[in-house]
């Protein structure tokens, strides 16, 4: 085990020296100077001078990559141009509502994929199989915003049953906080679900043809018991690391969702940095989002490694 | 089948878009603001009084275009790096694989739009800034296939008779990584199109009043309620094309391996 996770971490220590480079690479991208175009749109000559000296941007390119990723490595991700905060508060301030927003979006994502890939391997080549590949095609065709729009139309234009945008605190008001962010969760999972289904069913057809599996119905036990017992905990394996993985594209399907919803989180934040040029922000986020990925890959295989005895031998 | 049938129809419609639409895309109209579908325009007007069908007409341009392109560049830079790194292996490939691991950490949708933001607003860096994101899935994609492949008799045999590596590389292991390549490429397009209405609709990608589904959509949200119409259209057509391309991959996937069937 102790092996195992020192080779992942091994492995680990150059992709994160890779994306601070892709990262720091991404200020490059930016035409002209740096510093006019950090200033944002004033172009005070005072503020560009402080920002020319901060960046250093009068050394090599090397050194400051490396004052930039000595920075990084001490939580200093810079500071808002606009909001004059540090970037790691703004993302620690608004991380919360994404979480929750994201968790929301894993569990029904959970309920309706697994649910529907279970289904349509049980039942393959059936009704029910065709339904849930359509249904399938559905979550992985449609563009999340669009979704989410008419979703609006429908349940608070329409019917009036929910709010269309607008965000409530759940220690505020936790019924408020759910009528607001049940719409984009739905959203936000609705593509998700359908790639947990497509894991699901081709995890449980492979499962549905094991030997053990024959094994268990032979001995005559309830077909209920033999999927849901037999097979599924089995199949789950994979569809279990798969969802940890999820969790990082969700995090980038939140900023169209946010967007749409007006929800004042970690997508929204990429966005409005994006209009008002806050470069460091953008830059911040990035960072944090393939960090949080990168970690969860790490958990996601440790995971495998313990659930898997095979690996363990 | 029904894939291929509906992308023909969305590239027979770019194409023949100044034919097709029965309007000008740009040409406003105040006395007809917000008009609801009717005989005259059959998918109705938006807030300044512009056909909605025929800005759906010409936005499949920009959609197509955003789609192709980026996974031209995609393909471009990642089949020639991924053939490389299966290839040679050793230093070149572990470089290789932790350049495209770190690409793979940033989530697709967020790497574009950071690109997109610094590169400027435009459908062009649009474009590019998705084709960039998608890179990595080929790169990692062509060097398992060339893993693969590259241990064949007929490679070693190829090797035997005194082929040069680039020949080998060129003639004998690419034509047969091509296939999965194709499906690849086909549900990236999928992928792309998303992706490029995603950026339209924040503002990052075709920039008006050039008409695009995604710029549409950011336009229509502030208008639900009253001209709902505004936004069905786009949608439905970002939805159909996504949806054509998938069920083309699909389709390809499983002609190339009847497993998956």
């Amino acid at each position: 085990m102790f092996k195992f996770l020192l080779q992942r971490l091994a492995t680990i220590i150059p992709t994160l020296f890779f994306v601070s480079i892709l990262i720091f690479g991404l200020q490059q991208l930016l035409p002209g100077d740096p510093a006019t175009a950090l200033a944002g749109e004033d172009h005070d000559p005072n503020v560009i001078a402080y920002l020319r000296a901060k960046f250093h941007l009068d050394e090599p390119l090397y050194m400051r990559y490396f004052y930039w990723a000595n920075g990084v490595l001490h939580g200093d991700l810079g500071e808002s141009v606009r909001i004059q905060k540090p970037v790691v508060d703004l993302i620690l301030e608004k991380l919360p509502v994404t979480v929750q927003l994201a968790s929301m979006a894993i569990v029904i994502a959970i309920v309706f994929g697994v649910s529907a890939g279970i289904v349509s391997a049980v039942k393959k080549d059936t009704a029910w199989d065709y339904a849930a590949n359509v249904f399938a095609l559905w979550g992985l065709s449609t563009p999340n915003f669009w979704l989410g729009i008419l979703l609006i139309m429908l349940f608070a234009v329409k019917l009036g049953w929910l709010p269309a945008s607008g965000y409530v605190s759940p220690f505020e008001d936790l019924k408020a906080n759910l009528a607001a962010m049940i719409m984009p969760a739905f959203v936000l999972g609705n593509a998700f679900a359908a790639v947990l289904m497509r894991h699901t069913r081709s995890a449980m057809l492979q499962v549905l043809s094991a030997d053990y599996v024959r094994t268990a119905r032979a001995k005559g036990l309830d077909e209920r018991v033999v999927v849901l017992k037999h097979a599924l905990r089995n199949a789950l394996v994979p569809v279990i690391t798969l969802g940890a993985l999820g969790f990082g594209e969700l995090l980038g399907g939140t900023v169209l969702t946010e967007t749409v919803f007006s929800i004042p989180g970690f997508g929204k934040l990429i966005v409005d940095a994006v209009f008002n040029r806050d470069y460091s922000v953008v830059q911040g986020v990035v960072l944090f989002t393939a960090t949080v990925y990168i970690t969860l890959n790490l958990l996601a295989d440790l995971a495998y490694f313990l659930v898997n005895p095979r690996m363990r031998g | 089948m029904v894939g291929l049938g509906c992308v023909v129809f969305f590239v027979l419609l770019a194409l023949f878009a100044p034919w097709v639409a029965p309007h000008d895309p740009l040409t406003t109209s105040w006395s007809a603001v917000r008009h609801a579908p009717s005989a005259h325009y059959l998918f109705g007007t938006d807030e300044i009084g512009r056909d909605v069908l025929s800005r759906v007409i010409w936005g499949t341009r920009a959609s197509l275009l955003a789609g192709l392109v980026s996974v031209c560049i995609s393909l471009a830079f990642g089949v020639p790096v991924g053939l490389a790194a299966g290839y040679l292996g050793g230093w070149v490939d572990a470089l290789i694989s932790r350049i495209t691991d770190a690409m793979l950490a940033c989530p697709f949708l967020i790497l574009a739009i950071a690109l997109a933001a610094f590169l400027g607003p435009s459908l062009t860096n649009a474009m590019i800034a998705i084709g960039i994101s998608a890179t990595p899935i080929f790169v990692r994609l062509t060097r398992a296939q060339v893993l693969a492949v590259k241990v064949e008799d007929y490679v070693e045999a190829a090797r035997a008779v005194g082929n040069s590596h680039l020949r080998i590389a060129l003639r004998h292991i690419l034509p047969n990584v091509v296939a999965p390549l194709i499906v690849q490429a086909t549900l990236a397009i999928a992928a792309a199109v998303i992706a490029e209405a995603s950026l339209s609709f924040l503002g990052l990608g075709q920039q008006p009043p050039a008409p695009s589904w995604g710029s549409m959509l950011n336009t229509a949200k502030n208008y639900i309620d009253n001209a709902p119409w505004m936004s069905v259209w786009p949608g439905l057509s970002i939805f159909l094309l996504v949806l054509s391309f998938n069920l083309l991959g699909d389709g390809l996937r499983d002609a190339f391996d009847p497993r998956h069937k």
